[in-house]
């Protein structure tokens, strides 16, 4: 089994606004785009342009519907990938010490050249972020752009991760957790962020900003200039023309 | 385990070069940075200098990668072997292709080249291929706005001079309330989620009107579930609810629309148009003088509520129509299915937002009529649609009536309301008319498509039949703007107005997910005369991808993917400009094709100089052009005026100046891109705006300042009913009249959708929408946007699911009044009560694009399409009357009216067709 590192000050992670998330998928290509080409093996995709296709995905977007008790049903677009918990199971689970947390910034990676396939880390995700590329035979997670978000060779605008990068309404936001000022974590305070799945225990450094509240305006219907039917169309234009 | 943290580089080299070009996933056309890796594509993302994306990309763009490498992808040229429809073909060389090409085309230049239709799709260079068309001197031309959303295109300008998306966009940086009405959203997609984030960052409201609450509906602070086509009721009764509450912009009304002109009251030929003085100009009642004054005259106070002669002003009469009863909340409700109080709701909404909470710039300006304003007052209320409202048999209509009601308010051209993109603003009388001059050997006299004032600038022959294949500019749809492409296969097959020799068609998927009725449309493509010969003789299509298309044509010229080749994104036709600049922009090879496909447009270039089309040859009849980059930068189409306007002249002029052969190495190193900016003074009010006006000729938008007022009353379809009421010589067929007195209504006017006429039988309304992560059929060949969506089931809202008792995994019978499909269902609640909808496009015919035949594309995969037919059900005359709308032909696709059942799981969604031949070998299962 593998140890966690004592927590880290610097928690970096991402706090995506469920209010704006439109559900578009762009972090998703983007991240398969980034990484299928970045951070050790390929995303392969099986069975690509057949029947059942199978790829290996670290971020994915799932829409769900809620009927509240009052008023139309509502949709919530929710981006699931690794929440890079402080208590990460998966990283205990592990058999070899590929699964590891950075004790620097609190990402967690796996380290290919040691991980076995087992699966056990995917099992012990209570977040199914964890995919194993059946091609490359390890497992295969969100890395928050490790190789991106410190890279020389990067433009320093550049240095985020590439779903945050691509997001076309803004929902995604990259930063240090730990740091209390930080604009992700006053993004947190302002809007009420939270742990997905508390109870689990996991301490996830990823935040959600919940939906805000839908529905009607509070503003009371607009008061006629005069009713029309008692004083006629002439009478309207004149109350409306005299303040002209 | 210790903590051992194994090495890591943290600096990895991201590729050894990036190039800069523009992204053709969809029709956006953001900037892209195309990272190479040993020459090879590995990865795409957003230009963060591009105006369109500002270095965001969608889930399509950042997916190009996957496009390129498609087993899709077509590998040369084509001809066919077998029968039309099997996909049996042989490759050729590029010279026999051509050679072939010009041995069906040339005859008909030189006798009728009118039996050329050439109709291109989700073409991004239609100011070239129309130039292509006139040089051929065939009348058939138009690309595919007739069957996607020509009715806001015409609307807009009809109305105010722009539209939505390619003409215009919200204030997205000052809007309080922003109002999206059934959109597209694929459709300008990049722009209008950046804009929805600025929104929501800032809190502003915003508010979703759409039968169906996915993706920007999904986040909409206020969701309103209106029943399919009845937008344009919804509009007028909250036009209602504002008229008597007084809650519009008087002052705005007065200087910059029609409202104060006065109406001809007098009966005959002039019924009904406005008072012009002797020089043409518009006349107003002064309310300084109390008498009439041309509109334009400095210092004039134009009045709203004058009358002269008899005459009113536009405003009473619309104010007087709008009040009537028949537009209250409760008369509507029912019909639209948003309760009355709600619609009060909306309108206080929208009347608190633009009244309460103005926006004051501190920008002081100076209007045409050259009177000063010290500030620029804005009506922040943001409005945007497309085809939701605009794909109804009423959708002219219905967008003239949202852009009455953005006027009414004031919200047009003003801070917080909906700005024009440059080089719109441009009214409907700046545009051409239409041409139809079809001469044997010569060019036609101008552009095919423009927008016509009155009935003299229909597309008639001698005999007053329809000049062109598809009826555009008829009497059955006017104003048809963008032609009819839906109409030309059906039209041309059944011989009417009359029969053609060659069709040639651009990355068009007609017999498939691009057409109504595709079943009937593979059998039109098919069928033969008496002599066994093609109804169609000849079909030469181009694409880059095995499409259902492809195994009907004769021909097939493989296309390049989008970047591997040379495009412009030019201000002559689709420009990508935003509200505060003008912008153009280039697609350049930034990797080389691997295989022996050539650039559509190259190909045109090459066909045209062995044509010897005018535009396309010298003096001594050798190829004027080398290719279509040659083209891009050399062309002129006014002295001075190219396909792009950056780097023009020495390299230092932007619009006007002479053909730089260093253009397009200016565009490469500018990131694909030019930019000019428009002066702060000029950024609101364009139409009017003295300081806007002088920057947009010296870009070489037009020649000389044209400032105008905006049209609530429309003149032009005014005369058409005056010709419907029996005025003038140029007369409607009988059978016409009563349709054109209905929908040429020079006031925003609603009725009831055509297919509506089916809805006893059929009460439920079917759509379709467009996902974010698809176009249209493209996404389907794409390894990574297959598996996010690559089935599609017809969703269906709470009632009809559990009154039909539908359980997961079951599937229905869905019947239109002219056609049956069975397909699979699921649930969803946040729908409109009476509407059920699907994916369009991701349906696939076995053989099609590479996929597996057991794709679940080809097997659970379906279209609504099937049920869609091209004409309206017989109505015992005769007639092929067209299911489009009256004013501008826009295919009706929204009208479809179904009755469902459940039905036994059939082995795959029905209908099923044979498979295709595919022209490209089996994919590899795995990738990489």
């Amino acid at each position: 089994m593998t140890a966690l590192p004592p927590p880290s000050a610097k928690k970096l992670g991402l706090v995506i606004d469920l209010d704006t998330c439109v559900g578009c998928q762009a972090c998703v290509t983007a991240c398969k785009g980034w990484n299928d080409q970045g951070y050790g093996a390929p995303l392969s995709d099986q069975n690509a342009y057949g029947s059942e296709p199978c790829g290996t995905f670290l971020n994915r977007v799932h829409g769900y519907e809620v009927t509240p008790e009052a008023g139309p049903a509502e949709i919530v677009n929710f981006p699931r990938s690794c929440l890079h918990c402080e208590d990460a199971p998966c990283v205990t689970v592990c058999p070899t010490g590929a699964s590891y947390k950075r004790a620097e910034d609190g990402i967690v990676l796996v380290n290919e050249d040691a991980c076995i396939g087992c699966g056990l880390c995917a099992w012990a995700c209570p977040y199914g972020a964890r995919e194993l590329d059946p091609s490359a035979g390890v497992m295969k997670k969100c890395t928050l752009c490790v190789d991106r978000i410190y890279n020389e060779n990067l433009p320093e605008e550049d240095r985020m991760p590439a779903c945050v990068r691509t997001c076309p309404t803004g929902a995604r936001h990259f930063g240090d957790l730990g740091d209390p000022g930080s604009a992700v974590s006053r993004l947190v305070a302002e809007r009420g962020g939270y742990d997905l799945m508390p109870e689990m225990g996991t301490k996830p450094v990823n935040k959600y900003l919940p939906p805000r509240k839908k529905g009607a305006a509070p503003d009371g219907p607009l008061t006629p200039l005069l009713e029309t039917p008692a004083t006629g169309f002439a009478g309207w234009l004149d109350r409306l023309l005299e303040k002209f | 385990m210790g903590l051992q943290e194994p090495r890591l580089d943290t600096s990895p080299k991201v590729s050894d070069e990036v190039r800069k070009t523009t992204c053709y996933m969809c029709a956006c056309r953001c900037g892209i940075n195309v990272h190479l890796k040993s020459g090879k594509v590995s990865y795409i993302e957003g230009n963060r200098d591009h105006p369109v994306n500002r270095g965001v990309l969608c889930a399509k763009g950042a997916s190009g990668i996957m496009q390129v490498t498609a087993p899709s992808r077509l590998r040369t040229p084509l001809k066919r072997v077998g029968p039309r429809g099997s996909g049996a073909f042989e490759a050729i060389s590029w010279d026999e292709a051509l050679d072939l090409a010009v041995s069906w085309l040339n005859p008909l230049r030189e006798t009728m080249p009118e039996k050329l239709a050439f109709f291109t799709g989700r073409d991004q260079s239609q100011s070239f291929t129309s130039y292509w068309a006139q040089g051929f001197g065939t009348p058939n031309y138009a690309a595919h706005g007739g069957f996607c959303s020509v009715n806001m295109a015409a609307a807009g300008i009809y109305t105010m001079g722009g539209a939505f998306w390619e003409f215009g966009q919200p204030d997205w940086d000052r809007a309080k309330l922003f109002i999206l009405f059934g959109v597209a959203e694929d459709h300008d997609s990049n722009p209008i989620k950046i804009g929805i984030g600025k929104l929501k960052a800032r809190g502003a409201r915003v508010i979703g009107v759409n039968p169906i609450r996915t993706g920007y509906n999904g986040v909409a602070d206020d969701w309103y579930g209106i029943t399919p086509g009845t937008d344009g009721l919804l509009i007028l009764a909250l036009i209602h609810e504002l008229l008597r509450a007084g809650k519009i912009d008087l002052d705005y009304l007065a200087r910059f629309t029609n409202a104060p002109c006065l109406v001809d009251a007098a009966e005959g030929p002039g019924h009904g148009l406005l008072l012009r003085d002797k020089d043409g100009k518009l006349l107003v009642i002064d309310r300084a003088t109390g008498k009439p004054a041309p509109f334009d005259r400095k210092g004039v106070q134009p009045d709203l509520g004058a009358t002269h002669d008899g005459c009113r002003t536009v405003f009473q009469h619309l104010a007087e129509r709008y009040l009537s009863d028949d537009y209250a909340p409760e008369a509507v409700a029912e019909r639209t299915g948003i309760a009355a109080g709600r619609i009060r709701a909306l309108a206080a909404e929208i009347a608190h937002a633009a009244f309460d909470m103005p926006v004051i710039l501190d920008r002081p300006w100076t209007d045409f009529r050259g009177d000063r304003h010290e500030a620029m007052v804005g009506r922040p209320v943001a409005f945007h649609a497309m085809r939701g409202i605009s794909a109804h048999s009423n959708g002219f209509q219905t967008a003239r009536a949202l852009h009455l009601l953005q006027i009414l308010i004031g919200s047009v051209e003003t801070p917080g309301g909906f700005r024009f993109k440059p080089p719109y603003p441009k009214p409907p009388e700046a545009h051409p008319t239409p041409h139809c001059d079809c001469v044997p050997g010569k060019p036609l006299g101008g552009p095919h498509l423009g927008f016509v004032q009155g009935p003299q600038h229909l597309a008639l022959k001698a005999d007053g039949s329809p000049a062109r294949i598809d009826k555009a500019f008829s009497w059955e749809n006017p104003l048809s703007a963008h032609g009819l492409m839906h109409m030309v296969i059906p039209n041309a097959h059944a011989g009417d107005p009359y029969r053609i020799d060659t069709l040639l068609l651009y990355m068009a998927n007609m017999s498939w997910n691009s057409s109504m009725n595709s079943g009937a449309v593979m059998e039109m493509l098919t069928d033969t005369d008496a002599d066994g010969a093609y109804k169609i003789p000849h079909i030469i299509y181009s694409d880059a991808y095995a499409s259902e298309m492809v195994a009907y044509a004769d021909l097939i010229l493989p296309d390049t993917t989008y970047l591997e080749r040379h495009d412009c994104i030019s201000l002559l036709d689709r420009p990508i400009c935003e509200a505060d600049a003008a912008a153009d922009a280039i697609r350049w090879p930034v990797v080389e094709p691997d295989r022996d496909v050539r650039g559509f447009q190259s190909v045109l270039v090459d066909l045209g100089a062995r044509l010897g089309l005018p535009g396309f040859v010298d003096e001594e009849g050798h190829a004027k052009y080398r290719d279509y980059a040659d083209y891009m930068v050399r062309h002129e189409r006014r002295p001075g005026i190219g396909p792009l306007m950056g780097w023009r002249g020495d390299g230092e002029k932007t619009g006007r100046g002479a053909p730089n052969p260093d253009q397009l190495e200016r565009y490469i190193a500018n990131g694909g891109f030019c930019v000019e900016h428009v002066p702060e003074e000029a950024a609101f009010f364009k139409p009017w705006n003295a300081a806007y006006q002088d920057w947009a000729v010296s870009l070489g938008f037009y020649d000389k300042p044209q400032p105008y007022l905006f049209s609530l009353w429309s003149e032009p379809l005014q005369r058409f009913r005056l010709a419907a009421e029996g005025h003038g010589d140029l007369q409607p067929p009988e059978h016409l009249r009563a349709r054109l007195k209905q929908a040429m209504d020079p006031l925003p006017v609603w009725y009831e959708p055509f297919g509506d006429a089916a809805a006893a039988d059929y009460p439920i309304h079917a759509l379709t929408q467009r996902p974010m992560a698809m176009y249209h059929s493209w996404g389907s060949q794409n390894a990574w946007l297959r598996q996010i969506h690559g089935v599609n089931p017809l969703y269906l809202p709470t009632a009809l699911w559990e009154t039909h008792g539908f359980r997961d995994g079951d599937w229905a019978r869905v019947t239109s009044p002219t056609g049956t499909i069975t397909v699979p269902v699921a649930h969803m609640a946040a729908l409109n009560a009476n509407t059920i909808w699907t994916w369009n496009a991701i349906g696939k015919r076995k053989g099609a694009w590479a996929l597996d035949p057991a794709a679940p594309e080809a097997t659970k995969g379906f279209l609504l399409n099937h049920l869609i037919h091209e004409l309206l059900p017989e109505k015992g005359d005769g007639l092929r009357w067209s299911n489009s709308d009256p004013v501008t032909g826009q295919a009706a696709w929204f009208d479809l009216r179904v009755r469902i059942e459940k039905a036994v799981p059939p082995h795959e969604a029905q209908p099923e067709f044979p498979p295709l031949r595919s022209p490209v070998p089996p994919a590899r299962r795995n990738r990489p």
